[in-house]
């Protein structure tokens, strides 16, 4: 009978925090299902030649570009 | 990378269709970029510019029968022309209205989907004649950004890295904010960059003009 009454409490515990689970919020997409031929980073080739670090500074300071309170006063 | 379109300043002149339209010689009929205005003709009235927004979760992607639409890990949406067949669903189902597809011949034929690229080509060798015949400059491996983008006259298309942008439109709203303005309808000049008169203070007359600061005031953080 004891036994019963853990195995009860338990399954209602497991039961109360089921909720309580989340599923992720970031997309991650997968490149499987697409069809067609793959395709390189932009920064694969030249100027770049595969230095992502280079390539992402590179466009973040052409961002920059777009900021006219930094780019006039 | 996203786009962001600041409706406060956008002025409906077109120079990001223009600009996309020059720099990836689109065909004609075929409209990568858009400017569509709210309530035309009456006071207070917004234009915002629309293309593809490269989405996160793209229903263009979901619904492609083919699946030749793919997002690259720097969250761009692109597609390959050499598997779509022109079905016309990933236009249903975007809504942007952003696929187009060209007419081929007469009775209104579909040809393959074309759409913004975020100048950033597609499945073929980078900067490539095939590349760019099919898709477009690929202006991103270059490290540059897309044209409309850098080509909007105010600046109310930014295009970019999600963190930059949201940050320089952050910088401006808060600088719209500090600068006001003035008593007046809430649209035009004072909404878009904030009350001039309240930009900078001007000196008394009588008083003698101040030193130049040694550092741009504002914004510089």
């Amino acid at each position: 009978m004891t036994r019963l009454a853990a195995f009860a409490l338990v399954g209602s515990l497991l039961l109360a925090v089921v909720a309580c689970s989340e599923r992720s919020q970031v997309v991650n997409y997968k490149q499987g299902s697409y069809q067609g031929k793959p395709d390189t980073p932009p920064y694969q080739n030249a100027p770049y030649n595969g230095d992502k670090a280079a390539w992402e500074r590179a466009v973040a300071t052409r961002a920059q570009a777009q900021n006219e309170y930094k780019r006039t006063n | 990378m996203r786009f962001l379109c600041d409706i406060e300043r956008c002025i409906d002149c077109n120079a990001c269709a223009v600009a996309c339209k020059n720099e990836n010689e689109v065909p004609w009929g075929i409209n990568r970029r858009r400017v569509v205005t709210l309530n035309q003709g009456e006071a207070g009235e917004k234009s915002v510019s629309v293309a593809c927004m490269h989405c996160t979760d793209a229903p263009c992607i979901a619904v492609c029968p083919v699946s030749c639409i793919y997002q690259t890990p720097e969250g761009v949406v692109l597609h390959n022309k050499d598997v779509c067949i022109g079905c016309g669903y990933c236009f249903y189902a975007c809504p942007f209205g952003a696929p187009q597809f060209p007419q081929t011949s007469a009775f209104g034929v579909r040809g393959k989907m074309d759409k913004c690229t975020f100048c950033a080509g597609g499945p073929e060798k980078d900067g490539s004649p095939e590349e760019f015949a099919k898709y477009g400059r690929n202006r991103l491996s270059e490290g540059k950004l897309p044209a409309c983008a850098e080509m909007c006259s105010t600046k109310a298309l930014l295009g970019g890295d999600g963190d930059v942008i949201s940050e320089i439109y952050r910088n401006r709203v808060t600088m719209r904010a500090a600068r006001g303005s003035r008593s007046g309808p809430p649209w035009g000049w004072d909404s878009a960059y904030g009350a001039p008169q309240a930009a900078s203070a001007p000196a008394p007359a009588s008083a003698p003009a101040p030193a130049p600061a040694p550092a741009a005031p504002g914004g510089k953080s």
